[in-house]
């Protein structure tokens, strides 16, 4: 029997099975912090959080609301400065994988989280801007991202490159000299999208209970491409549900 | 040697209109106290720096203390917008704010630079993002060693530095621990400086993790209890993150905003 869910449950959800025991993740505020938490918390005990305010190892046992609350350096291994996260742990390659959210995302899982609009100067709409994202993309051997899917956030071109994905398509990583792979998996609320190994294109490979490839395709700013073995995402179990909700109730208290 | 000396007489002698100004404490630590006094003594035209300008970057923003803003990530943590900065982005009120915007790895570096009395940093940063075009202080360098192409970012080197610690000693001898950010290299950055903190002691019993600024690398010290509110100060205070919600509906209207800092800030004096 399944509990009746949110599409941003089974989103969360979702995201938090991409992280295993021993994976070491640099972890985003928002989105990512639920997911990494709700993932220490069931099936990967062992998973290391580290947050961009010099928390390594935190273990928090309800959410925070910011990156520096003090409930993650409390529970943490180690606390080290600002510039020690960025330049000895993520910089040289230490961390496994990166978990980002984003306000647009493209087909190449190019990030923007700075300005909505054309002109940089005169924004539409003036976002809160990189953080440590960059370098996260850039320097973690891998990327999750985790994000709603609509028509305004899956764009055919961000209107503001943060944070690079695949650049313009295929070898752009390599050309531009980023050590890391890249994004492996884009999460969102409608199912689960990786690039495809030749064109770097994000593709849907499989779709959550209850959505359909038509319902992505019709939030998707771009004519997705849709994976022949298209699968749909087993639903939330009973626990994983249990745990997200306590965590969510217990979130920046 | 640092002088302790009143939070008022403190700001009146480190800030002046015009100058490059680092408030900073990452989440944690963020000196409010000192924001508010700035506010109250009618500063204007400041190059406000902080890697995230948080809600004491807005409010002084949003009081029209700042024409320029250095940061990387302007948004209120778990939250969502700031919306004095994008008030003052988007439309220029109540005065128009310059942007230079970089990455946290960019900024930290930029300070370590500061701290260490070189002129620039290298780092692997930026690459391929659109923030390359948009500010002229991210360059590239070639490494004379293996010519590999890196990043360049120039020094921080502020006029002054502001920030909150847990305590000092009566010699002005500063200790603070738990998330410590840049604070730091940015204090060490500076021209001048000036540490709030929550109490003066006689002496500094040891903390873990904790880092001492001896009192001859600073140059104000005041005591401003609860002056990192809504922040925090660990082992003093914890985080009021129902605050930096409420925040959201108090800034996001002009009048609401004037009329809370009038309240709040203007009407209030200063701690001793």
């Amino acid at each position: 029997m399944t509990a009746a869910y949110t599409s941003d449950e089974m989103m969360t959800v979702a995201a938090a099975r991409q992280l295993h025991n021993g994976t070491v993740c640099f972890v985003g505020i928002g989105l990512p912090s639920t997911a990494a938490n709700l993932a220490r918390v069931t099936s990967a005990p062992d998973v290391v959080l580290i947050y961009e305010s010099g928390t390594l190892g935190a273990k928090p046992g309800r959410l925070p609301l910011s990156i520096g609350d003090g409930i993650l350096a409390e529970t943490a291994d180690a606390v080290v400065s600002v510039p020690e996260v960025f330049n000895y742990w993520l910089q040289p390659g230490r961390i496994d994988v990166g978990f980002l959210s984003a306000a647009q995302i493209d087909r190449y899982a190019n990030i923007n989280t700075t300005v909505i609009g054309a002109d940089y100067r005169h924004p539409k709409v003036r976002l809160p801007g990189a953080g440590g994202a960059p370098e996260i993309a850039a320097s973690c051997r891998e990327v999750v991202v985790v994000l709603r899917q609509t028509p305004r956030t899956f764009v055919d071109r961000v209107d503001f490159i943060t944070s690079v994905g695949f650049g313009q398509g295929p070898g752009d990583r390599q050309r531009l000299g980023l050590s890391g792979s890249g994004p492996r998996v884009v999460i969102t609320d409608f199912g689960i999208l990786t690039p495809d190994p030749e064109t770097c294109e994000l593709t849907l490979v499989s779709v959550h209970n209850g959505s359909t490839a038509e319902d992505a395709r019709a939030a998707t700013g771009w004519p997705l491409a849709v994976s022949p073995g298209l699968t749909t995402t087993d639903p939330p179990t009973e626990e994983e549900l249990t745990v997200l909700r306590r965590l969510e109730a217990t979130k920046g208290a | 040697m640092a002088e302790i000396v009143s939070l008022s007489d403190g700001i009146a002698a480190v800030v002046h209109d015009g100058d490059t100004l680092v408030m900073e404490g990452f989440t944690h630590l963020i000196p409010f106290a000192a924001g508010h006094e700035i506010i109250r003594q009618g500063r204007r035209e400041l190059t406000l720096v902080r890697m995230t300008p948080d809600l004491i970057y807005d409010q002084l923003i949003g009081m029209g203390c700042a024409s320029k803003l250095i940061f990387s990530w302007g948004g209120n943590p778990g939250v969502g917008s700031l919306h004095r900065f994008r008030d003052a982005v988007e439309n220029a009120w109540p005065v128009p704010l310059d942007l230079e915007e970089h990455s946290h790895a960019g900024m930290a570096n930029r300070y370590l630079a500061g701290a260490s009395g070189l002129p620039f940093a290298v780092l692997r940063g930026y690459v391929g993002t659109d923030l390359v075009a948009q500010t002229d202080t991210i360059r590239s360098i070639t490494c004379p060693f293996t010519g590999e192409v890196l990043t360049a970012v120039p020094a921080l080197s502020p006029d002054v530095t502001i920030i909150h610690a847990q305590r000092a000693d009566r010699k002005g001898n500063v200790q603070m621990w738990g998330i410590l950010g840049v604070q730091k290299e940015a204090v060490l950055a500076a021209k001048r400086s000036l540490i709030t903190v929550e109490e003066i002691v006689d002496s500094l019993d040891p903390q873990p993790q904790e880092v001492v600024l001896p009192s001859f690398a600073t140059t104000y010290v005041a005591v401003a209890p609860g002056g990192s509110h809504p922040s925090y100060a660990q082992g003093y205070s914890l985080r009021d993150n129902a605050f930096y919600t409420e925040w959201d509906a108090i800034s996001k209207d002009r009048d609401t905003f004037l009329r809370w800092m009038d309240e709040n800030v203007m009407r209030r004096a200063p701690a001793a």
